[in-house]
């Protein structure tokens, strides 16, 4: 009887096999944690600290998720993941997100059917070269031997510049950001190129960052963001509207400083709405009340989190640019939140 | 007229199919194959159905794609527009490349090994032992990666070799070691260089025909002609007649430094060096162990009856010991040939691009066909594989005992 009951288990197991994918949700609160696919480390977007915890601008996105559905920001299994191996992961369940440098192209969202929330970081593929190259420009790269990570848009998008430009070159496949930076500082590549975001992390861990420069030329779009699997879009609308409202909070003055009074009531509707005083957003999303307040009081606003990891006070120091609010003549632009 | 009853006619009953010793095992394999069948028939269907539910369908449109990315080591023609099929092939080729080189020096290393470590020699037999020891018990990956490492670190990027004041040179003015790889000179077939490879091909036929006539002599008359260094001459000294006598038409191109990198000849990448040396010393020390299985397991009485007759130690070795020992020795060799084969694979960890490197790596990340590529990585390994052990078993059965 016992050996008959193993079976029909066994049978059932197998049976609806495959069938577990969709309610992603669900999974993330059974398990009670979120599994977050990052970098293998790149400083200032997903590396581990001193202390062994993950930090960086893609971590808080994730961060940011894991208050929202666990309340609780620290339920976050990071796991890394290379160029290569990020979609597989994702695809197969292993992870339930990714936040991870991953440019939104037509055929991932359309053939490898993902289903990109947004963009947190509007980037273009550019190049580093050591100074004393005396190179200044990427069209005096003919020749060349360039490292590249395999498995990303940055090498599709090195083939046509080379070849639109007449100019031959010699890719160095790489597997991580470590391996490229131990390649290129022992110079067994002249150039080293990836998102521009990319080279300015890999150039603040150099020991001589000034020995380096980044070339003038942006030669691609790069519109990095989290991304989900296809099919599941109550997961899909969580992830995209935490990072709605990490972005929505910087233009509605809304911080980690401010957050507990104004969740008390102010006379901003939509912040009201956002932070839960009024209106039933987080119902909609099945979350509750609550969701937004905890995941901007995570890691701060999106402004905060840019500035915390990767902008002009960190060694990385990128300025804002392109991801300024709408506002401030940037590209960030939440939908309202209504 | 005697009448002899024919035998009783076996009856079969179909409960003997159960009852019946001699019937019931063709029952019970039979059931287990049916249900096998069914097994794999239902996993199969199970895949397929959830793929469709998926949104996967199985299609090789891919293949005809343009791939867009660039390969550097390309043994045949291709560029960023030519096909995901194309780029495959430069990866087979690569990997056939690495593997061939590995096996080649593998066996080299191993016989050399394996039978120094039996010489009576102490500090030798040791060294050899620390050999095999050092590098059987390391994981290949760990080789691959210390060898690259070592060669990024340690050698001279080609900028050094630039300017008056050069912090490294060229040896003989042709070779460069750099931490990209070693550039070495490449011949230049001019017009009539045709007859020299020609003349060089005819030697070693000519080599061959030799050997066997003195073989033959050796065997009629007893007599034993010298082989070492007319086959030598015999390889070599037409080729090079005939190479003056033409005018000197192969010539060689010299690596020199153009721009970020060298120019011209051969460039053996680092990448391809770190791979083929690991795996050659890696398995090399397996082969020494099969080669000296092979050695020890030819009792002694033959050496010492070899040597009553008077044959040196070196004619012992070569005349009575190996060829009994290949007996024992070829078939271990056949599955380390397959495992350079397959340890091959790792060349993505120096970025070498073998078949998993652009097929099951780069083709396989830009369109996202998985499974499809998958199993196109498993086909062509499994075809390397068996054609070597097919090749190899051919060469088992001309060296095996022929009993007559
Ligand atoms: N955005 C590109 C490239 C992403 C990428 O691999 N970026 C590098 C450098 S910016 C990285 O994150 N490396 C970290 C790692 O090796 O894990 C893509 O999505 O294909």
């Amino acid at each position: 009887m016992r050996i008959r009951n193993l079976v029909g288990v066994i049978f059932v197991c197998v049976l609806s096999a495959g069938a577990g994918i969709a309610a992603t949700l669900d999974d993330v609160q059974a398990r009670g944690k979120l599994n977050c696919g990052v970098n293998t480390g790149l400083v200032g977007f997903a590396a581990p600290d001193s202390n062994g915890e993950w930090a960086g601008f893609d971590v808080a996105v994730c961060r940011a998720v894991a208050a929202a559905v666990l309340m609780d920001a620290s339920a976050v299994e990071f796991l890394p993941q290379t160029g290569k191996t990020r979609f597989t992961a994702l695809n197969s369940g292993e992870v339930d997100m990714l936040s991870r440098n991953t440019t939104w192209t037509f055929s991932r969202d359309v053939d490898l059917k993902f289903e990109f929330v947004g963009v947190n970081y509007y980037d273009g593929q550019g190049f580093m070269v050591p100074r004393d190259l005396g190179v200044s420009s990427a069209t005096e790269l003919d020749g060349a031997t360039v490292c590249i990570q395999t498995g990303t848009t940055t090498e599709l998008n090195l083939a046509d510049f080379f070849r639109s430009n007449t100019m031959n070159y010699e890719p160095v496949p790489i597997e991580t950001n470590a391996e490229a930076r131990q390649q290129y500082l022992a110079g067994s590549c002249d150039v080293y190129t990836t998102d521009a975001s990319g080279l300015a992390a890999s150039r603040a861990t150099f020991e001589n960052p000034a020995d380096h420069v980044l070339l003038p030329e942006i030669i691609s779009k790069e519109p990095l963001g989290p991304l989900v699997r296809h099919g599941d879009n109550v997961w899909g609308d969580i992830v995209r509207w935490t990072l709605n409202a990490l972005i929505s909070a910087e233009e509605l003055g809304i911080t980690s400083g401010n957050i507990n009074e104004l969740a008390s009531g102010t006379n901003n509707p939509e912040i009201n709405r956002l932070l839960g005083s009024e209106g039933n957003l987080g119902e909609m999303l099945g979350l509750d009340a609550e969701w937004a307040k905890r995941a901007i009081s995570a890691g701060g606003n999106y402004g905060e989190i840019f500035d915390a990891h990767i902008g002009e006070s960190t060694p990385i120091g990128l300025a804002r640019g392109l991801n300024a609010q709408w506002t401030n003549g940037g590209l960030l632009y939440s939908p309202p939140f209504r | 007229m005697a009448t002899i009853s024919a035998p009783p006619k076996a009856s079969f009953a179909l409960s003997m199919l159960l009852n019946d010793t001699r019937y019931r095992s063709y029952t019970f394999q039979f059931i287990s194959l049916f249900l096998l069948f069914v097994a794999f028939a239902y996993l199969g269907s199970n895949l397929f159905r959830n793929l469709a539910d998926a949104g996967l369908n199985i299609s090789y449109d891919f293949l005809g794609e343009p791939a867009g990315y660039d390969i550097n080591q390309r043994l045949i023609e291709y560029t960023s527009q030519s096909t995901h099929m194309r780029a495959t092939v430069v990866g087979v080729l690569n990997t056939l490349l690495v593997a061939f080189l590995a096996c080649l020096s593998a066996t080299i290393l191993g016989v050399v090994a394996g039978v120094l470590r039996l010489s009576r020699n102490w500090l030798i037999s040791k060294l050899m032992a620390i050999y095999v020891e050092a590098f059987r018990n390391v994981p290949v990956l760990i080789w691959i990666i210390i060898i690259f490492t070592i060669m990024t670190a340690v050698l001279p990027a080609p900028r050094a070799f630039r300017g008056d004041d050069a912090t490294a040179s060229m040896i003989f003015e042709s070779i460069a070691f750099t931490n990209r790889g070693v550039y070495v000179p490449s011949p230049v077939l001019g017009s009539g260089s045709l007859a020299v490879v020609l003349v060089f091909v005819l030697s070693i036929v000519a080599v061959f025909f030799y050997r066997r006539y003195a073989k033959k002599k050796l065997y009629s008359s007893g007599r034993l002609l010298p082989v070492f260094w007319p086959s030598l001459s015999l390889l070599f000294l037409p080729s090079i007649f005939a190479f003056f006598v033409l005018g000197q038409p192969v010539s060689l191109e010299y690596p020199v430094l153009k721009g970020f990198n060298f120019a011209g000849g051969w460039t053996v990448r680092g990448s391809l060096i770190a791979l083929w040396f690991a795996l050659a010393i890696y398995t090399g020390a397996f082969i020494a162990e099969n080669v000296r299985a092979g050695i020890l397991a030819i009792s002694k009485g033959q050496t010492e009856a070899a040597a009553s007759l008077g044959l040196r130690p070196n004619r012992i070795m070569n005349l009575v010991v190996l060829p009994q020992a290949l007996r024992v020795i070829i078939p271990p060799l056949i599955s380390q040939y397959l495992n350079i084969t397959k340890n091959s694979s790792l060349a993505i960890a120096v970025g070498y691009m073998d078949i998993t490197g652009t097929l099951g790596g780069i083709t396989l990340n830009q369109t996202g066909r998985a499974i499809e590529t998958i199993l196109l990585l498993m086909l062509f390994y499994l075809l390397i594989s068996l054609s070597i052990s097919a090749i190899m078993n051919v060469y088992n059965k001309a060296v095996s005992l022929k009993e007559r």
